[in-house]
């Protein structure tokens, strides 16, 4: 027992500053990285919304921009991608929710490496105000797309934007490489060292494997986008050549020769496609909790959905080029990139039907946290079946430049991805703040959320196959494209109406911080470690004591049990499980 | 007692497959610690995390020089358009290296490497003695504490202005960062090499002035053991690029 406040290095911390600001407490780092992801998601909703509204009315004068002209529509695009990317799907549920929930989970007072914690905070934190920075400076905000492609991102000249604002945004996507990797190591450390007496790896929680395994992605892509965009900056600032061959901008033959815009691509992607795991697997690991603990059943086939966590980690790493069927590749690499891509098919479906197993049969409690849990399986099938059509070379080079993929990526990565986390809210809101969440605006919240982004995202696979392009500012004057304009208008209104429903969580949020009904230590019931302790938690996360764990992460309606639910730490004779 | 050539020693937390019912034993501290509950910090544990951290941060340090290895490899096939007679040209120059300066750069390394391992094997020690020697009466004869962390620092920065001079060497051979994509990568990998090991090279220093300060023996033994384990890391990164570099000229 005494272990426990000895391996705990550092003591409960004194003032505001250490105890708030400059923690190494991971419950007040993983608060702090949801709040950056919350202002960051406010910011980046806005730019959308600007966009949408560009879209049908182009010559509207808009707050804070003025007249949208086709460069600034894409200072947009870049800033919204790169924004929501980096600083919300990769901030909110690894940096935020992993942080907090990861150590208690497992049984153990803190992370690893507590210093090394805030450190990676503080950096996320300073990357961001250099993305933002990139508004402010001549030329404004980069052009080149959150994908940064070059030769466009590797040139000084090609564009407004591209000359500070772009040094300032490979710049923070450096910085933020740094701070994801000593994430990424603490994470891993922590989940192999720390764990609690009786906390076998296959008696993780799944949400715990998720954000292993989304940290090994993060740890293994993360250094080389770094190296990309060390060979981006020299290109820019020193001369070299790795990315562009020889080039003429606007009549003048620039100095660079030899390089390729392609090498760009392979090492962007290699990162590129891996981060789209890292946005999903944590969803997926909320997804899989929530729906065993409101199900009142076990997770259907644990061992199944471990190693399928595992396979999708893997595959992700193999099929980056399904990002460049348009680039000219070679048929033969598309059709090894294209049958590696349908291979993800198979452990997604494998969750998707655990899922759906463990739903089947079920008492549901449909209680806020499960309607988005239930949400993320819906948006995950939505946005992960046209996966399979996009991979496909055949298909994808016709699709790959409309607002399919827009539709495509949208519903996948950012919405599902976005339902994990509101899931994740709702549900440790309590051990978080001591506090529930009220539940009817939360349903009212849900409803016009899931409504309003399938509105959004489902018209835009229509209009990709009636090949309306993506990153074009202007459809209006277009001749082709004028039959589209009310779908066009149709998804700007659910955009607003979406976007305006946002404004419910988040009063709600505030709200239910301070005046939400008190919540007990376990107000769902549920069996994992964080509500076996107080909340919200206490400093060491256990008050001095080392739980110790005898059961599996879901052992719900176990016959012969007192209760419809058995916790981890429950003395192992409770059944004869 | 590690021999040099053993590796990182990290014991794997036991995964019992399964999960059944089974409870596993307690979770004791690394070497040295039994029997210590009374609120000294675990140092035997902490330095095993620390080890395993370590582990960890190679991957990514290994994953930026692989990437920035197929982009040399990438970038020395690629073909370019020569304008004067319009013809595909390889514009890849091979880089005249000043390899006895390299080689003698390497030999540095190699000795700072052998310092740092007799650095960490002297405080391995010292650190299993404290206990003994911090009761009154108890001699341990003669205190051997040669410096063999500020001689591996010496030696590393020695490495460094080395890897500098070579830099000026190049440059008087007419290889610039912009020369060719051979001489940017040349000074590319090196840089980003010199980086790594002036990182080391903080940390070490950091040791130093914590040994000054009255820390426990342990708490600094952990910082010279997992720097040591680095620096080894990064001699054997050094053979790598300057293996590439020379090779794949």
């Amino acid at each position: 027992m005494a272990t426990t406040a000895s391996i705990h290095a550092h003591a409960a911390p004194q003032g505001f500053i250490r105890k708030y600001v400059f923690s190494l407490d991971h419950k007040v780092i993983g608060l702090q990285y949801i709040f950056l992801a919350l202002t960051a998601v406010f910011v980046g909703m806005f730019l959308s919304l600007l966009m949408r509204i560009h879209m049908i009315w182009p010559t509207a004068v808009l707050p804070l921009v003025g007249e949208i002209k086709p460069e600034t529509y894409l200072q947009l695009l870049t800033m919204h991608g790169t924004i929501m990317v980096f600083f919300v799907l990769t901030t909110a549920p690894q940096g935020g929710f992993g942080n907090y929930f990861l150590p208690i989970q497992i049984g153990a007072p803190d992370m690893a490496f507590p210093v090394l914690n805030m450190l990676s905070f503080w950096t996320t934190f300073v990357a961001f105000v250099v993305m933002l920075a990139a508004f402010f400076v001549t030329g404004g905000a980069p052009l080149h797309g959150w994908t940064g492609y070059a030769p466009l991102s590797a040139l000084t000249n090609s564009g407004p934007g591209e000359q500070l604002g772009a040094d300032l945004w490979i710049t923070s996507i450096a910085i933020f490489c740094i701070a994801s990797l000593m994430g990424a190591l603490n994470f891993i450390t922590t989940t192999l060292d720390m764990r609690a007496k009786g906390m076998t790896m296959m008696r993780m929680p799944l949400t715990v494997w998720a954000w292993f395994i989304t940290a090994i992605l993060g740890l293994l892509a993360f250094g080389v986008l770094l190296s990309a965009g060390i060979l981006l900056l020299l290109d820019r600032n020193l001369g070299t050549s790795f990315y562009v061959p020889l080039v003429v901008v606007n009549g003048q033959v620039m100095g660079h020769k030899g390089g390729s815009p392609l090498l760009w691509q392979h090492l962007f992607w290699f990162f590129g496609h891996p981060e789209v795991y890292i946005a999903i697997l944590p969803g997926m690991g909320v997804a899989s909790q929530l729906l065993s603990t409101f199900a009142r059943k076990p997770i259907f086939g644990y061992k199944a959905m471990v190693y399928a966590i595992m396979a999708i980690g893997f595959l992700g790493f193999m099929v980056w080029g399904h990002h460049m069927f348009m680039s000219g590749m070679s048929p033969y690499s598309a059709f090894a990139f294209s049958i590696m891509t349908m291979a993800i098919g198979v452990p997604s479906a494998i969750k998707t039907f655990n899922w759906l197993g463990t739903l089947l049969h079920a008492r549901i409690r449909f209680q806020t946290p499960m309607l988005y849990a239930i949400g993320f399986v819906s948006l995950f099938v939505s946005g992960g079946l046209s996966g399979p059509f996009l991979a496909q070379p055949v298909l994808d080079i016709p699709l790959h430049d409309t607002a399919f993929v827009v539709g495509h990526f949208h519903l996948i990565m950012g919405v599902a991805a976005i339902f994990g986390m509101f899931a994740g809210m709702y549900y440790w809101f309590p051990k978080m703040f001591g506090r529930m969440m009220n539940e009817r605006w939360g349903r009212v919240h849900f409803v016009l959320t899931l409504i309003g982004t399938y509105c959004i995202f489902m018209p835009m696979h229509y209009l990709g196959m009636a090949a309306q392009p993506r990153r074009y500012s202007q459809f209006t004057e277009v001749a082709y494209l004028q039959h589209l304009m009310p779908l066009n208008r149709f998804i700007t209104y659910a955009a607003i109406l979406t976007i305006s429903a946002q404004f419910i969580f988040v009063i709600n949020l505030l709200w239910s911080m301070f005046k939400g009904p008190k919540a007990s230590d376990n107000p769902w019931e549920a069996t994992t470690l964080e509500w076996t302790t107080a909340t919200p938690p206490p400093h060491d996360n256990f008050g001095g004591v080392t739980p110790v764990v005898y059961h599996g992460p879901y052992e719900y309606s176990v016959p012969g049990a007192p209760r419809d639910y058995i916790m981890q730490t429950d003395p192992a004779g409770v059944t004869a499980h | 007692m590690a021999t040099f050539s053993s590796t990182i020693t990290v014991r794997p937390p036991k995964a019992d497959q399964g999960g059944g019912g089974s409870v596993r034993p307690p979770v004791r501290g690394g070497g040295g610690d039994g029997g210590r509950n009374d609120g000294f910090p675990d140092y035997g544990r902490r330095l095993r995390r620390a080890r395993l951290g370590l582990l960890v941060a190679t991957a990514p340090i290994m994953m930026l020089f692989v990437s920035l290895t197929s982009a040399y490899i990438v970038r020395q096939g690629l073909p370019t358009l020569d304008e004067r007679t319009n013809t595909y040209v390889r514009d890849w120059i091979p880089v005249n290296l000043p390899l006895a300066l390299l080689l003698m750069n390497t030999g540095l390394l190699l000795v700072s490497s052998i310092t740092a391992e007799l650095a960490r094997r002297q405080i391995t020690r010292q650190a299993a003695l404290a206990p003994v020697s911090s009761i009154p009466g108890v001699s341990l004869g003669e205190n051997k504490s040669f410096p063999w962390l500020g001689i591996t620092v010496v030696l590393g920065t020695g490495f460094l202005v080395g890897q500098w001079m070579a830099w000026r060497e190049l440059q008087d051979r007419g290889f610039y960062l912009a020369t060719s994509a051979s001489s940017s990568f040349v000074y590319l990998l090196t840089a980003a090499h010199g980086l790594h090991l002036a990182g080391g090279i903080l940390v070490l220093l950091y040791a130093a002035i914590v040994s000054l300060l009255q820390k426990p023996v342990e708490a600094r033994r952990i910082v010279v053991d997992v720097t040591a384990w680095y620096w080894h890391f990064m001699f054997l990164l050094w053979l790598y690029i300057f293996g590439l570099l020379w090779f794949a000229r």
